[in-house]
């Protein structure tokens, strides 16, 4: 079984359907991509799968167990963690002190909280901030802390809502080679990302949502193939530049 | 480590204060002493109420309520079964606790300022409460009988000294415990609630048990406050303790010294006990309010001024001479007092 099994996932919000049915699986050590346009769900999804809300219907499988409805502190003490789209830094403290919030989900000592903290803080690449108030960030370095702190719980599997969004070029770059980096350490990635030069050469697979409904989930190459999917989100403009990047690539190949 | 030079800090300063009787001529009058263990007790008092107040967020108006229910432990053990204040002191604190807890489980699943609204309500029912209640001496109170002096009956007659270094006992422990929440994972998640719950929800903190803990503990260190000013006053009646003048006291001098740090409610004690106390006296027969007058002024003063109270004064300060070439620091403790 899938370490994360959302299963026939349904949220209302009176009369507002903003999921819909919604089905998919994550396996152990992989990075899923979960992508749509404005309003298409993606964010109730985490909410759901994270705790803060209750779905509607169905059920969501972490490890075997339904986590539908348990409380977020509770999820993320089995190894489910998220992010937020818009950053919450623990404002009245330093950079080092949000990140320990979290490494004592794993560990009472706080020497030991510490020493989780500035490792993780190391990987994010923060060090330069550690001592800074969280509230003085840039808004990449929020991000960063947002991701930092959530590895600092030691997660089984991370969602991360939007991490790159508003982030320059290279700092993408940089947020693209730490997802790998956290692969290779066994986390498994679940990410709503609009920046798909970003996602779609890392993820395994990917999730398209639209309008509350999944409209597709395939690997990212057939993914960004899919009519549906081109008309609902990526747009013609995206599937005629990936068209020409391949004949280039095929007439280079030939030639 | 910052931590342990900050322990040690406190330490040599309760020495200090130990040595001060000892030194001939320093202090004369009873009411010297008189001044400076209310400044010991209401600085317990709020540093109490910093607990739950400054580092968690979540203001209290209810704090005379436990307040008054560790005096009354006190009394009754002593007026009514005739016994030393101690069994009372401590059955007083575990109910204090208790009642705490069961008030504000319900407010703290609410958001925003239900829980400051409902504490405000108590402060009324139980004084209603106690007025009436018979058992506990109605709205007569309890009247202390003589007794021998001495640490066991914690009551002395002739000299305020015995009482000053009983105050500074109960500052020993108030403070230390609130220094010990501060290093450790409580002290971390009290000020992660404050700052963001929802974000430290995801993080794997049980807001409502932290905050629950955190009203318990608050509320036990308040009454063993109410159980020192029971034996001080040698006696306890309900407007006495349980009024909202009291529970505003505790809530005033934390803003005004510095909520959320942990020298805030000593510096504001030590600011407002004079005031209030020498006020009294030129004051004289114009009645007991002129204090919370000077109280409401200057607090105002300070909520406009320095949000984060003098200990964001003082910071601005040692910033602006020492460290500043940080500059994101700066922000640090604009942010950090806030009462939200």
């Amino acid at each position: 079984m899938a370490l994360l099994e959302v299963k026939n996932v349904t949220k209302r919000f009176g009369a507002l359907l903003a999921n819909d049915d919604v089905s998919f699986s994550v396996e152990e050590g992989s990075i899923v991509g979960l992508i749509g346009p404005n309003g298409a769900g993606k964010t109730t999804l985490f909410n759901c799968v994270s705790g803060a809300y209750a779905p509607s219907e169905g059920e969501i499988f972490f490890e075997k167990t339904n986590v539908a409805g348990f409380s977020p502190h509770r999820i993320c003490q089995m190894g489910l963690v998220r992010t937020f789209q818009v950053v919450k830094p623990l404002r009245g403290m330093t950079v080092l002190e949000n990140v320990m919030v979290g490494a004592f989900c794993r560990t009472q000592d706080t020497r030991k909280a510490r020493e989780i903290a500035e490792e993780v803080i190391s990987l994010c690449e923060l060090e330069h901030r550690r001592e800074a108030n969280a509230s003085s960030l840039t808004i990449g370095d929020k991000k960063r802390l947002e991701v930092a702190r959530a590895l600092a719980t030691r997660p089984r599997i991370l969602l991360l809502d939007e991490v790159m969004a508003g982030l320059t070029t290279s700092e993408v770059n940089h947020a693209v080679q730490l997802m790998l980096k956290l692969r290779e350490r066994g986390v498994t990635l679940l990410m709503v990302e609009h920046i798909m030069e970003a996602i779609m050469p890392i993820a395994d697979r990917v999730v398209v949502l639209d309008g509350g409904c999944k409209i597709a989930e395939d690997s990212p190459d057939r993914v960004v193939k899919n009519e549906r999917v081109i008309e609902a989100y990526l747009g013609k403009k995206y599937a005629e530049r990936q068209k020409k990047m391949e004949e280039r690539k095929e007439g280079a190949s030939h030639a | 480590m910052k931590n342990k030079g900050r322990t040690l800090l406190f330490l040599l300063f309760l020495g200090i204060l130990a040595v001060l009787p000892q030194v001939p001529g320093l202090i004369t009058s009873g009411f010297t002493y008189h001044v400076m263990i209310l400044i010991l007790l209401y600085a317990s008092m709020a540093q109490a109420w910093n607990i739950i107040g400054g580092y968690c967020g979540q203001v209290s108006f209810g704090h005379s309520v436990f307040f008054g229910i560790g005096a009354y432990g006190a009394g009754m053990a002593v007026v009514k079964y005739g016994l030393l204040p101690w069994p009372g002191v401590l059955i007083g604190a575990v109910l204090a606790a208790l009642v705490a807890m069961a008030i504000s489980f319900p407010c703290f699943k609410l958001s925003g300022h239900y829980f400051a609204i409902a504490t405000f309500a108590i402060v009324e029912i139980f004084n209603r409460l106690f007025m009436v209640w018979d058992w506990i001496g109605g709205a007569l109170g309890l009247d202390y009988g003589l007794t021998e002096e001495g640490w066991l009956t914690f009551v002395w007659y002739d000299s305020k000294k015995y009482y000053f270094y009983g105050a500074l006992i109960l500052l020993g422990i108030v403070f230390g415990v609130v220094r010990w929440i501060e290093e450790h994972r409580m002290g971390y998640y009290l000020r992660a609630v404050r700052e963001g719950q929802e974000a430290a929800e995801s993080l794997g903190v049980n807001s409502t048990r932290v905050k629950l803990a955190a009203m318990g503990i608050s509320a036990f260190l308040a009454a063993l406050c109410g159980a020192f000013y029971a034996q001080y006053n040698f006696r306890v009646d309900p407007p006495m303790v349980m009024s909202l003048d009291m529970s505003m006291k505790f809530v005033l001098i934390t803003i005004l010294g510095g909520c959320g740090f942990f020298w805030g409610p000593l510096l504001g004690a030590a600011i407002l006990i004079p005031l209030q106390e020498y006020s009294r006296i030129w004051l004289g027969g114009t009645g007991g309010g002129v204090d919370l007058i000077i109280f409401g002024l200057l607090i105002i003063v300070v909520v406009i001024k320095q949000p984060t109270g003098v200990m964001g004064i003082l910071y601005g300060i040692t910033h602006r001479f020492g460290k500043s070439r940080n500059p994101e620091d700066s922000g640090k403790n604009q942010d950090s007092g806030e009462v939200k």
